[in-house]
Parts: structure tokens; sequence; C-alpha cells
């Protein structure tokens, strides 16, 4: 089942157009990543299917709702959560304030799932009461995804998460990734370590100057020779 | 770029209790002072302080959550003063209730009748601005600039509002001459000072419970440190600034009723004069910061009041633009961080 | 004969008014600084040349003030055609060019509304000095003994007509200046500032150097206001530096005009000093100084939300943005 669907999307910041109609899709418990060269659209794909960037053509489908002119805080209550690139925890706030934002609409079960948090990522429950600024940059990582799972959502997207980590670290992260989507979430990730990114991937999308190029399997996209020189670094 | 994060995160780590460390070196410093400072000075600069206090508290919040210099924030005090007058010296009085002067203080119960009245008044009024005037313009998504620009636009129609109603003289709450608490090390307290200070540590305490203990406040907070990944985590913006304006609204009323009182009369250019120690104290707490901005109010009220031991008292709004010109230049993020 | 000296009166206040206008249109319409302490430049400009203009204080008349100007010649300078008045407007232009300096210096780097926040001080330490140092500028007594341009050469019925050809002049050639100034490379960088600070910096301008220039280009401007002010009303004191009349009706006037458009700039100011001293004839409320007061910032509140071009809006010419 289709749970995600983006087609034609064309968005940008003031006079500069950046996406010129993309389209793609995430079903039902996928991991789907977005590769691509520097300032392709990646990013500014995810906030545009989270409302931070206005749609200009084109639609955003999630569970067969259009979402294309809803702001974020209606989008993350239909189950579609987001975690930026960079700026991603409230560093005044400390690590249990940060997980109560990311549940703020959130009716009931607040307790329990901030206990499933502290279990999936254990290094957090040691310090709830650490302001998030004061985080190393892997606890800070853990932390932006937990406030981000806090609404249980059906679909998280990540932007770039390893970003900034070390090879170990970017390592343990993505791990954790894989255990969310074993849980049943699904993923829609865009990551510049490409070749780890695919090889837990079910599907990928190559975009290109705002415009899908290329999409396949994630074994696939790995061993195609072309991809592999033009965007895995030979 | 890893081990960039790493500095700056090892940076920062080394900041936290920089804070402490800050904080102690400012009040060794000042204590360092005090042996030749009268303390009497010191006594009213503390009491000032928590006037600023209160307006500063409001102005960093708007500014941290809106994202706006609120150039009528001085104005919503005039307010929130000249409100609290005509409950006073209007209604109460027509209606035939005494003023007459409660306890030691000079003022009467009507006026503790008419602070959370005016404070209400003043709450929705600020709601209603901001649905006519701020509302549409981040609807509209104008440059920050634009945004204070239309509060000097609400700051000069607002001072006219209170000089056509009530106009320009000097005027007073209705007051009883009373004793002055006479201290050691020639202190001198009058006790409507008392007043001022348990009202605003009332209030403040208030702001602090509502901050780190309520949902919402904590939402105020987060929407301070980070407005687009407070809209990702689904925190309702409109009822967060909503809240902003209640709370700062709130504060500047009293801090106005509270000015008038300790100055012992009210004028309508009291609230814009005001600003500079309140964007002073502001600056120095760093933008966004409630704590910094008290810790700022006291740090401008003292040292402004104990500068008039050796210059010109009305020399006083130079003195706290000094100290904030010097922050800049020194840490232009304010003592405590905050959005730079 | 009496609504035209009436006529010249308001032309030469308004034409005073202009100039500021056109300053802080270089400030907000073209960089996007927010000044909101223009009293203060309008009061140094103003007391400057009041000083170097007014005969040293004269015992008799019980003045404050230690030094005065106006002698008739320096070294073997001899200053006979009124070489004062123009050394005053140059002066008046210099000093506030030199605060904009220091303070432009100190805020520029920073969030923009620190600027706002540090113009606001600037003018209420400027009124406070000029206020306390009395033999500055014979505190609130005020100065009193301001010359007319051309001293007593001119009948004083007729000194308003030369006074209005003087301050037409000065506007004028402000506003060629300006105009060539904002539609040269140089303006046209200011506008890719205010427009988006971030990519300006991206393409390789110093934006805090540029943005320092056109703060300093308007407060001299602003200073070049404040010294033909002195030098029509002659009279000078702390009081006169009212943030109404010396700072809020400005900001109308640009608003109205049209922020970002020299002509709207000139223009504003006529059309909101014509309200402003024209409405004060009408019966009932507007008598009230209060009203008018009211509102000039409702007008401005108005502008922003109705029309936030102003009546002429800006220029379409200049909204090319840099590319290289």
């Amino acid at each position: 089942m289709t749970l995600l669907e983006a087609s034609g999307v064309v968005a940008g910041y003031g006079e500069t157009q950046i996406l010129h109609g993309v389209s793609m899709a995430v079903n039902q418990g996928e991991v789907v990543t977005i590769i691509g060269p520097n300032g392709c659209g990646k990013s500014t794909l995810l906030k545009t299917i989270i409302g931070l960037v206005r749609v200009r053509a084109g639609s955003v489908a999630f569970r067969g709702t259009d979402i294309s002119s809803r702001p974020p805080e209606q989008i993350v209550r239909t189950g579609l959560c987001y975690v930026p690139q960079t700026a991603n925890v409230f560093s005044s706030l400390t690590i249990l304030e940060n997980l109560e934002m990311g549940a703020f609409v959130r009716n009931s079960g607040q307790g329990e799932r901030i206990g499933e948090m502290f279990q999936l990522f254990p290094d957090l429950a040691r310090r709830t009461d650490q302001k998030a600024g004061s985080l190393s940059g892997g606890q800070r990582q853990m932390l932006a995804i937990a406030r981000a799972l806090m609404l249980d959502p059906v679909l998280l997207m990540l932007d770039e998460p390893s970003a900034g980590l070390s090879p170990a670290m970017t390592g343990l992260v993505l791990e954790r990734i894989k255990d969310i989507n074993e849980t049943g979430v699904a993923v829609l990730l865009v990551e510049q370590n490409a070749r780890e990114a695919l090889q837990m991937s079910h599907r990928g999308y190559i975009l290109v100057a705002g415009e899908t190029r290329l999409e396949d399997t994630g074994p696939q996209l790995l061993n195609n020779p072309e991809v592999a020189r033009l965007y895995l670094g030979g | 770029m890893s081990t960039l994060q790493n500095i700056s995160t090892r940076i920062r780590r080394k900041w936290a209790p920089g804070h402490t460390i800050v904080l102690i070196v400012i009040l060794a410093v000042a204590a360092g002072f005090l042996p030749f400072v009268k303390m009497g000075l010191v006594v009213n600069g503390v009491f000032l302080a928590s006037i600023i206090a209160l307006g500063a508290i409001g102005l960093t919040l708007i500014y941290g959550i809106l994202d706006f210099a609120n150039v009528a924030h001085g104005d919503y005090m005039t307010m929130g003063a000249y409100v609290a007058l005509f409950i006073v010296a209007g209604v109460i009085a027509a209606i035939g209730a005494e003023s007459q002067g409660l306890g030691p203080f000079t003022f009467g119960y009507p006026l503790l009748i008419a602070i959370p009245l005016t404070a209400a008044i003043v709450a929705l009024g600020a709601i209603a601005l901001d649905a006519v005037i701020y509302r549409r313009l981040r609807n509209w998504r104008v440059n920050t600039a634009v945004v204070s620009m239309a509060s000097l636009g609400v700051a000069i129609a607002l001072r006219g509002l209170v000089q056509i109603i009530w106009s320009s003289d000097t005027q007073n709450y209705p007051r009883e001459s009373r004793q002055v608490f006479h201290l050691p090390m020639d202190v001198r307290i009058p006790p409507d000072n008392i007043f001022i200070a348990l009202v605003a540590v009332i209030l403040a305490v208030a702001v602090y419970l509502l901050l780190t203990r309520t949902k919402m406040g904590k939402a105020m907070r987060a929407t301070a440190d980070n407005p687009d990944l407070a809209l990702v985590s689904g925190i309702e913006t409109a009822r967060v600034i909503r809240w902003t304006w209640v709370i700062g609204a709130v504060l500047a009323a009293v801090a106005g009723i509270l000015l008038a009182v300790f100055q012992a009369h009210l004028v309508p250019i009291m609230g814009w004069k005001f600003l500079i120690p309140l964007f002073a104290a502001v600056v120095l707490g760093g933008i966004g910061n409630p704590y910094g901005a008290l810790a700022g109010a006291f740090i401008i009220g003292v040292t402004s009041e104990v500068s008039t031991q050796w210059i010109n008292p009305s020399y006083k709004p130079a003195v706290a633009f000094a100290i904030m010109i010097a922050m800049l230049l020194v840490r232009p993020r304010g003592l405590f961080g905050g959005q730079g | 004969m009496d609504i035209i000296s009436y006529a010249a009166g308001f032309a030469i206040m308004a034409g005073i008014y202009a100039v500021f206008s056109l300053g802080l249109n270089i400030h907000w319409g073209a960089t996007g600084l927010f000044n909101i302490g223009i009293a203060g430049f309008f009061a140094l400009g103003a007391y400057t040349a009041a000083l170097l203009t007014t005969q040293p204080p004269d015992p008799m008349l019980f003045e404050d003030f230690t030094f005065g100007g106006n002698w008739s010649e320096i070294g073997f300078l001899d200053l006979g055609i009124d070489l004062w008045f123009f050394l005053g407007i140059a002066a008046a232009a210099i000093a506030c060019g030199i605060i904009a300096l220091a303070i432009g210096y100190v805020t520029l780097r920073l969030r923009d509304d620190y600027l706002a926040i540090a113009t606001l001080g600037i003018a209420e330490t400027v009124r406070l000095f000029f206020l306390n140092e009395k033999w500055v500028a014979n505190g609130s007594k005020g100065l009193y003994r301001i010359p007319k341009f051309l001293g007593d050469l001119v009948s004083p019925e007729n000194y308003d007509y030369i006074y209005l050809g003087v301050v037409l002049a000065v506007l004028v050639a402000l506003f060629i200046a300006v105009e060539l100034a904002l539609k040269s490379p140089w303006g046209r960088v200011l506008r890719a500032i205010r427009e988006d600070e971030v990519a300006a910096e991206a393409s390789g301008k110093n934006v805090f150097n540029f943005k320092l220039q056109a703060f300093i280009l308007g407060a001299v401007i602003m200073g070049i206001g404040g010294a033909l002010f002195a030098h029509n009303v002659r009279f000078l004191a702390p009081i006169t530096f009212d943030p109404l009349l010396a700072t809020f009706v400005i900001w109308a006037m640009l608003m109205v005009g049209g922020s970002g458009n020299n002509r709207g700039a000139i223009l504003g100011a006529f059309a909101v000093w014509g309200i402003w001293t024209g409405t004060q004839f009408l019966p009932g409320i507007f008598e009230d100084p209060n009203f008018r007061f009211f509102m000039i910032g409702a007008l401005i509140v108005t502008v922003i939300l109705i029309r936030p071009g102003g009546i002429l809006g800006e220029e379409r010419r200049m909204a090319q943005t840099v590319k290289d």
C-alpha cells in the first residue's frame, strides 16, 4: 500500500525554484533512500512534504489524503514525522522536555512512549535532565529521532541523520533506523553515505537538479555501474 | 565536519558551567564596589530592577517567540498604568468606595483590585492588536524589521490614545503620604517599594513555574529556541503566540502600574522612556532568555541607580545604554546566550 | 500676502523634513536599516550648526554655554559672505557621520533590530547631553541667538523667501545625489542586502561595509537637515527634539510617500506635513494635537497593512538583484 505519494512537486524559496516536478512514493513498511549531488533539492523535498516549504504545483498525498497545503502541525498529526538535518533538537530544553515537545499533540500514553524511547536509546535515559545543547553529536541525533518518534509515526523522514558523525557513530545511527523500520515504521531517508543507506533500503531514488532521474530497488541501484560512478564515489 | 561539530559541542559543554562563572565574576566585581557605594542606592536599584525585570521578561519572550523587537512594549506599560488610573480614580471612586491608604502603603485596596483587572484588559488589547496587525504580517512572512516598524506605529498610536483620553499632564493615583522605613546604613525604603518587590517576585515565580512546569510554557521555550522544529513537532504556534502576548502584556501592564507607584506619578511618555532599560536588560540576558532578562534587569537597575552617586541622575538611561553597548561589543549574544 | 508667506513657511519646514525623509530612505527604503532615533541625528546636526554660527556667550545675557562661532575671520580666511552657514552645515554632516560610524560599527554586524535599539539609546543620550551639559549649549534655556543665513543682509520680511530658496536648492542637490547613488551598482548592492542578506553575502559582497556606508550616508543627510532646521526656527532647546516631531513624523512621511522611492520620500514629507499642519484648522477632534499624535501612529500601521509601498511605491527599475 502506498503511504506517501508525491507527484510533479514544484517548490522553492523566494524567486528560486528548486524542485521542478519531483515524483516519488513510499509504501508501507519500506525504507526508501533519496540520493543525489549537493544542491539537488533532497532537503527541500522533505521540507516540502512536511509543509515547511509551500507546494507550488503538483501534489503530496499521505495515506490517500492530499496534504500539500496543510501546515506542519496538522501533517504530523496524521502520522508523518520529520527529523531535520541541523538544529534538530531544542538545545535549551532538557532531554525529557524535548521528548515532551515531540508529543505535544499526543493526548495519552506519553509516559509509556517516553519509556519506549529510553529502551530504544538507553544513552538518553541516563541523562534525562541534561540540556540537549550539551549532548554529543551522536546523542543529539538519537534524541532528534526519538523526538520525532513520540507521535508513533507511520512514516519517519530523516534528513542526513549521519551528517557530522564519525563512521562508527554513523553505523550506530543507521542500525537504529533499521530497528525502527523493523517495528513497522516506514522510513524516508536522505543520506550522503549513499552506499550504507542503499544497503538497508528497499528502494531508492536519484534526484538530480530538482528532478527524479532514476528509481530502482536498493540492491539494483548499488549494482548499477553508472550510479556507482556518479553518486557512490566510484 | 565531524571535528568541527566535536569542537563546538566541547565548547558548549565548557560553557554550561561558564554561565555560573560569569555570574560569580559579576557578583564578585559588584561586591568589590560595595564598600564605596551608598547602600540606599543599591536597595533602590533593586526595586527599580524588579520593575525592569517584569517588562524585560515579557519583552524577551515576545522577542524570542515572535522574532521581532516590540517597540510598543513600553507603551503597553503606559497603557497599564493609565487603565489602572481609570479603574482606581474613575470606576471605584464613582461607585463610592473609599481608597484610603492600605496598611503602610500610599494607595488603597482599589489598586489591588485594579491590578488583575488592568492586566486582563491590556492582555485582551494585545491579543486584539495581534489579530489585526501582527498575525497578517506573520502570514505574509514580512521582514522582521517591518514587524518592528508596525510596532512603532502601535507605540505612537497608543501614546496618542493615552493623551487623548487622559491628557498629557502629569497625574497620580489617589495617595496618602506615609512614613518611610529607616534601616541601618542610611537606607530608607518607602513602604510602597516593598509592595512593588513583592508583586514582582510573585509574578516572576509564576512565570518561572509556567515556563518550566506546564506544557504550554515548555512549548513557548521550545518555540523561542527553534521555531521550525516547533512547527514540525506539531506545536500549535498560534496558541503559543497567543499565550506569549498574554504573558507579555500582563507583565507589562503590572510593570506600568508599579512604575507609576514607584515614581509617584504617571506621564504618557513613561513607557517609551522605559524602553532603553528594558532593551538593555534583554540584550544583556540574551534575546529570548527570560532568566537572562531577569539577571540583566538587576544589573541595569542597580548599576544605573548606583551611578547617580557620581553622575547626574538624569543620565540613568544613558548609563543603561552604555552598559548595553559595552555588552554588544564584548558578548553580543548576552551574558547567558540567546538568539544572536 | 499672508497666505503666501504662510505657504513659504510651510514649504521651508516641509522641505527640511523632506531632507530627513531622503536620509531615512537610504536607511530603511534602500538598505532596510531600522533607525528609530532620527531625533538624535536631528539634534546633533542642529546643535552643531547652531554652535558654529552663534556668537560666543554674552555675560549680560546670563548664558551658560562656553563656546560660540561666527567670528569674522579665521587666520587669513575672510568669512564675510556667510561662510559660517556652510561650515555649519558641513560640520553638522560630519558630526552625524561620526556618530553613525560608531553606532553602526558596534551594531551592524549583529541582528537587524540591535541597530534600532542602539539608535533609540543614542537619541536619548544626545538629548540628555544637551540638556545637562549647560556649558555646551545652554541646557534647557536653549540657544536663541542663532543667526539668519546672510545675517542682516536680507530684510526680515523677505528672509523666508530667501531661505526657502536655500532649502529647496539643498533638497534638489541631495535628491540628485541620492538618486544617483541608489541607482549606481552601489545602490543595487544595498537593495540586494535588504532583500536577501545571506544571498548578498554569498555573492561575495561585504554586507557589513555596505550597511555601514549606507548608515553613515543617511545620517550625514540627516545632519544637513538638522543644520537647515536650526537656521529656520533659530531657537534650539532639548525639548525641540521630542520623538514625535523629530522621529515619528519622519517615519510616517517616508512610509506614506513610498519607502525605497526618493520622489516618494519627498512627496510624503510634503503630504504628511500638510496633513499635520492642515488638520489643526479643522474643527472638532482634529484640533486636539493628541489626536494628530494618534493619527501618525495609525497612519504608519495602515500603510504597512494596506499599501506597503506607500503612495508612489518602490521604483521597479531598482528591482534588479545583484547577480555577479
